[in-house]
Parts: C-alpha cells; structure tokens; sequence
C-alpha cells in the first residue's frame, strides 16, 4: 500500500464501501421522513386516493387542528403516563433482575437469564392476548388469585382507572430481560478490585451498591434509559390487542391515535402531524435525559 | 398453476380455491360471523352456475373498515363484498363501486319495493343505487315488561313524555343502585335517534354543516341527557357493566336501547324462566309512534370497480337476495332480513320479540350519506359523555361539536364547490 496517492484512494474506497448503507438508509429511511413531513403539511385523506388534485397545501393546519382535538390531549397525556411510569419500572426491575442472576450466590444463572429474556423475544400480539385472558374479570387467572385472598374482581381491561397500568405491567414484564442482559454486562465490566476494596474498607451489601456499583454502571443507565423511554413512547400494539385504545380513551397512546387517524379514517395529513410531534416529543426527552446524566457524572 | 403439491395444498388451502384455472373464480368478502355463514351458503349456487367459484374471504368486524380501503388502495379488491350501509357514501366518494340501476332494471327479482324504505335509501346517493340491502339493523326498546306494569304501565310507551313518565314510576321504586333505563354512555346511537326523531337533518346543507347547534339537536340532546341528570340512567358505558343481561334479569335496569342481536343473546343467556318477562317496543317518539323513528342500519352487497366478472358478481348478489336465501341466513345468522317478503315466514311472523323490530323497519331514516359520517359519529358521543360525565355544559358541548364537525367537513365543502370537481359526492 503506497501512502502518497493513497489518502485520496482510500477515501474514494470508504465512500464506494458506504455506498450500498447510505443508499439504503437515503432510500429507506430519509426520503420517507421527508415525504412524512411533506404529507404532514398537506390534507391528503380519502377524497386524494387516486385524485392527487384533490391534495391541497395546507401549512401548519394540521398541527393546530391536533392542538385544538381533545383526542390528541388525552393520547398525550396517556402516552405520558405510560412512558414516565412503565419506563423508569422496566429499568428498576431490570437492574434488580440483573443484581440477582449477577449474584455470586446464585446458581443456575443461565436459566434465569433465558427465562427472564424470554418475554422479550416472544411475539407481542401472542402475549398480549393470554394477558388479556389473564386480565379478564370472570375467567381470569389474576382475578380468580385475588379472589382467594377475598379482593373483589376488577375488570382490569375495562376500567377507565386500571387498563393503563395494567397495560404498564404487560410492557415491564415484556421488556425488562432486555435492559437485564445489558445491566448484566455492565455488572460484568465493573472491576472485581473496586468491591474488593470497599468490602475491606467495610462497606455493607447497600454502601457497595449505592458507592461502587451504581456509579461504575452510570453509562449502562445512560443507554437503557434512553432505548426504554423511546420504545415505551412508542407504545402500540398492547392497546391495540387489548383494549382497542378504550375504555374512555384511557389507554389511548400517540401511534394508536395515529393509526386510528391514518388507517381508520385515511386521513394521512394529520397522522403524518402527528407522528412528528411524537417524533419531537421522544427527541426532547433524549436530549434532556443526556444532558441530565452528563450533570450528574 | 401446474402443480400443487399435496402437503402444500393442505396448508394453503387457497392453493385449492384457484385451481379451476378455466372458470371464473369470485372473491367475496363477508366480515365476522356473516362471512363464515357466507361460506356455507356458496355450494348452492356454484352448483346453479358451473364454472364459477366463490372464494370467500371473512374479515373481523373490527378491521374490516381499515382492510377495505387498503384493499382498494392496492389494488387487491375483491369482486363482491359486504359493505356497512353507512360505508357506501365512503367508497362511492373513492369511486371503488359500481352503479346497480342498470343491472337492477334487467332483474325483475329485485326492485326497490321488495325492500324497506329507509333501508334501501342508504344504499342511494344523487338517484343512483349502489348497494342491495343484505340484512338489516336498527335500535329500539328492549324492556322489563313485568316492571313497566308493576309501575302502572302495562304497555310500552309511545311518546317521550310517557316514556319519561314511566321512568319515573320505575324510578319511585327507589332501590339503591338500580335504574329505569341504561343507555351507554359511549355509543352514538341513542344521542343520534333522538335527534332523527325530533326532525333533525343532524348535518345540513347537503352536508356541507353541523346542524348541532340548531334547535331539532338541542332538544334532542338536552333530552338525552335528561336521563343521566334525572338519575333515570346510570353514567356508565358499554365496557363498564359486567354482565348485562344478569343485570338486566336481576331488576338494576328496567329499559336498554339495543339492537337485534340482542334478541337471541336475551334467550341464550337468561334462564328460561325469564323468558316472558322481557320484551321489545318500538322507539317512542316526541309526538307518538310515527314519529318514533330509528337508524336504519345493516350490511349491503357491492360490486368493485376492479371487478373483472361483474356479470357473475350480480348473479351471486341475485341469488343471495331470494327470499329463500335471506329466510336460510337469518336462521344461520339471526341477522334480521332486508326482503320485506321474508318477514311473512312464520319463523319471524310468530316471534313476539321480532314483531316491534318490523314495525320498526318500516319507520327508518339512514344517518347522513357523506364519506365523513363514521368519524363525525365517533364525536358526536364523545363531546355527549363530555357533558354526561365531564361538566361540560351542553350548550358548549353542541357548540364545540359544532366546531369540529364543521372543521371536518371543511374538506367536503372545498370538494364540493370546486369548479371542476372529482366524484366529490
């Protein structure tokens, strides 16, 4: 490899390199967020199927129609709700899954791991639906178990006040071994000395948790935080499968609204307004969450 | 297709479905249970037309709105299908079906006449046909006929004010958590019913408005949520009474708007001994019984645009409105029959429950016919429980329905007054 022209002819084979994933990425990826946003100031809806003359610009129309839609408030509100409890829960049972299975006193650590992983990797909408039986007031497995300790049954699905955090549970329960196998190779990285030494220093189980291992995993927290809050604002298909969004709009999230606006009603303008509020909304929260983690280290 | 490989034709069964490569093969599309029994129903008349197959396809009710559309949006639609009759004005607007009159004209076995009025009229827009009426739909009284008497009323109420008067005497029974009537607070019939009732267009000028905020709506809606305010109806929604039929049997509600399928739930799940106690009545009216009207709803049979069989497509159409047919998919089904002729059958003529039902259907008046409707129905109890449960008062609400509605239509109304416009119905 000679080194004078080579610079050049280098960077000409990373871009023939980059070629095929930027072209992909370009194809698949940017050009249609631009169509989205493009679609997002238009009023394309069922009168445009087959009429594009029938598609009309319509500025920022679409985004103050949703401002003024009590629709649109209650998804907020709910996708909010889901997001700032379900999240930080699935991060805690996560690390406290991750302290477990990492313990030294455990045994059987790799059945543990696939057991708790294994929600993860299974199909959402099978899961969703034995959970709907397991929520179901008369046959239900939940109910039937309070109903052995004498708690009266509750309809969990069809109550306005406990289909969100039952839908919380489903999603903890669903996404926790993931975030587990990461807390469980950050555990991994953290050298051996460091409890050494505090443990001669006298530390107990807690000063070591709270001095040493947690600030060493301060990156792992980082990551998970972030991939959790994004997914769990994406909230979909355990409404969709379960609920259908109801009762009372209380499990309403923001990609089920916009898929009722989208696919329901093919009014594709304002669902396109919609999925870049989201898209505003979980951008926010990243840059806040980074910002505060870069504080605190 | 040359060969299906035995193990593989098992699997997709679909594989069998197109094999007759020479003749016609049909895609129906039913949704739910009407598409299962549709199924059985096709032998018969593919044994009548060698050569034609119908391939039936059943969709859930609950997506059958989305995969309709995305049907027609990819080009996969089918030859037939079964259409809610308040969708047609949707794929009329879309230009994805096709005018019946002329097909309608050569076939003597169907004519507008052996339909109910207001059944047949959702299926027209401008002076063209669009659908035929497969079966109908419609709301009305289901009541405690032993508590109405208890009360003083040994017949079923005809007028509003007797029907809120017998509320009343029902309601001076005075047991905790019991109501004279139950009427979901999130369902857009009942609120709409009243409002067809005291001679509300619910949208107007050729649905280019809201006609909320007019006073046929205000009175209606200010009567709709006299029940609540009352305490003659409890603020709950379909999804919050667990069991309604035992509620029903056990005395809490003594009246509940609802449909016809509820006809044979009431017999399946409430015990024999029940049986003579409930029963059905016509919608009461502000003026009496003509003016006690109701929805006319139901599923029609379109045919697609895309459609590359049309002629088979009516003769599957034809043959599924015989009398005979329509008689065999109510057993099947319970789906009340659209052919008025059907009704004469004693399996209808004798069922007490079905006679209010008929009385019923002669007295229909169809929601207005815009692609908007589904939408603008979804509001119109939503912004109704604001004020049920969420201390809106009404007039606001009306005011804000008004509001969104009319931005809705804002759409419609540019359609429409473009000068050169596309099938902006």
């Amino acid at each position: 490899m000679s080194r004078a022209p080579g610079e050049r002819a280098q960077a000409r084979a990373a871009w023939v390199f980059l070629a095929p994933a930027l072209l992909l990425i370009t194809t698949f990826f940017f050009l249609p967020v631009v169509t989205g946003l493009a679609l997002s100031l238009t009023d394309f809806d069922l009168y445009s199927i087959g009429h594009p003359d029938n598609i009309r610009m319509v500025g920022t129309a679409n985004y103050r129609a949703l401002a003024q839609a009590p629709m649109f408030w209650s998804a907020l509100k709910n996708t909010l709700y889901f997001a700032f409890v379900g999240a930080p829960l699935s991060v805690l049972a996560a690390l406290a899954a991750a302290l477990l299975v990492n313990s030294r006193l455990t045994k059987w650590k790799g059945f543990f791991r696939t057991a708790y992983f294994a929600p993860f990797v299974t199909t959402l909408v099978a899961v969703a639906i034995v959970w709907k039986y397991l929520y179901h007031p008369r046959f239900g497995l939940l109910d039937a178990a309070l109903g052995a300790v004498g708690v009266h049954a509750i309809d969990w699905l069809g109550n306005p006040k406990w289909a969100m955090p039952a839908i919380i549970v489903v999603a903890v329960w669903r996404s926790f071994g993931y975030n587990m196998l990461i807390f469980i190779a950050g555990l991994q990285r953290i050298p051996h000395e460091l409890r050494e030494a505090a443990e001669l220093d006298g530390a107990g189980l807690w000063a070591r948790l709270r001095h040493v291992t947690l600030p060493q995993l301060t990156p792992t927290f980082v990551f998970v935080g972030v991939i959790t809050a994004i997914g769990f604002f994406q909230l979909f298909a355990e409404p969709y499968v379960m609920t259908g969004g109801g009762p009372l709009n209380s499990t309403l999230s923001m990609v089920l609204y916009m898929y009722q606006e989208g696919f329901r009603w093919w009014r594709l303008g304002s669902a396109a307004s919609i999925a870049f509020v989201l898209f505003a909304l979980v951008l926010v929260v990243t840059i806040l969450q980074l910002l505060w983690r870069r504080e605190e280290t | 297709m040359a060969v299906c490989i035995a193990p593989i034709a098992m699997i997709f069964t679909a594989c069998n479905a197109r094999a007759p490569t020479d003749g016609v093969v049909l895609d129906f599309w039913g949704m739910g249970r009407e598409g299962e029994v549709a199924q059985q129903m096709m032998p018969e008349f593919e044994a009548e037309h060698p050569g034609v197959h119908v391939h039936v396809q059943q969709i859930p009710w609950t997506a059958a709105h989305e995969k309709l559309l995305t049907a027609y949006v990819g080009h996969v639609s089918p030859d037939v299908a079964q259409l809610g009759n308040t969708w047609v004005p949707e794929y009329v607007a879309l230009g994805a079906i096709v005018p019946l009159d002329s097909l309608i004209k050569r076939t003597p076995s169907i004519t507008a006449n052996d339909y109910f009025e207001g059944i047949w009229a959702t299926n027209v827009l401008g002076d063209t046909v669009f659908g035929i009426p497969w079966y109908v739909d419609t709301r009305l009284l289901f009541y405690r006929k032993d508590l109405l008497a208890q009360a003083g009323f040994p017949s079923p109420p005809t007028t509003w004010a007797q029907w809120i008067a017998a509320l009343k005497a029902i309601k001076s029974r005075d047991e905790p958590g019991q109501y004279p009537i139950y009427i979901p607070t999130n369902e857009w019939p009942p609120p709409t019913i009243l409002a067809l009732e005291s001679g509300s267009p619910v949208l107007k000028d050729g649905g280019r408005y809201g006609a909320f905020d007019d006073s046929a709506f205000k009175t209606a809606f200010h009567f709709y949520l006299s029940f609540f305010q009352n305490g003659l109806a409890p603020k709950l929604g379909i999804n919050e009474v667990g069991n309604i039929y035992q509620e029903f049997e056990r005395g809490t509600y003594a009246m509940w708007i609802t449909g016809p399928w509820n006809i044979g739930e009431f017999r399946r799940r409430t015990p024999a001994g029940f049986q003579d106690k409930w029963a059905t009545a016509p919608m009461p009216g502000p003026t009496g019984a003509a003016s006690g009207v109701s929805l006319a709803g139901g599923s029609s049979l379109v045919i697609y645009k895309a459609s590359r069989h049309p002629k088979e497509a009516w003769e599957l159409i034809e043959y599924l409105s015989r009398p005979e047919q329509q008689l065999r998919f109510y057993h099947l089904t319970g789906d009340l029959p659209a052919r008025i002729e059907t009704w004469r059958d004693t399996s209808l003529a004798d069922d007490p429950a079905a006679h209010a039902f008929e009385e019923q259907l002669h007295r229909v008046v169809p929601t207005p016919q815009v692609p908007e409707w589904e939408l603008i129905a979804t509001r119109i109890f939503d912004y109704g429980e604001q004020a049920i449960r969420g201390g809106v008062p009404a007039d606001t609400a009306l005011a804000r329905l008004d509001t969104e509605v009319n931005n809705i239509l804002e759409r419609r109304r540019w359609l429409l007054d473009r000068p050169h416009r596309h099938e902006g119905r």
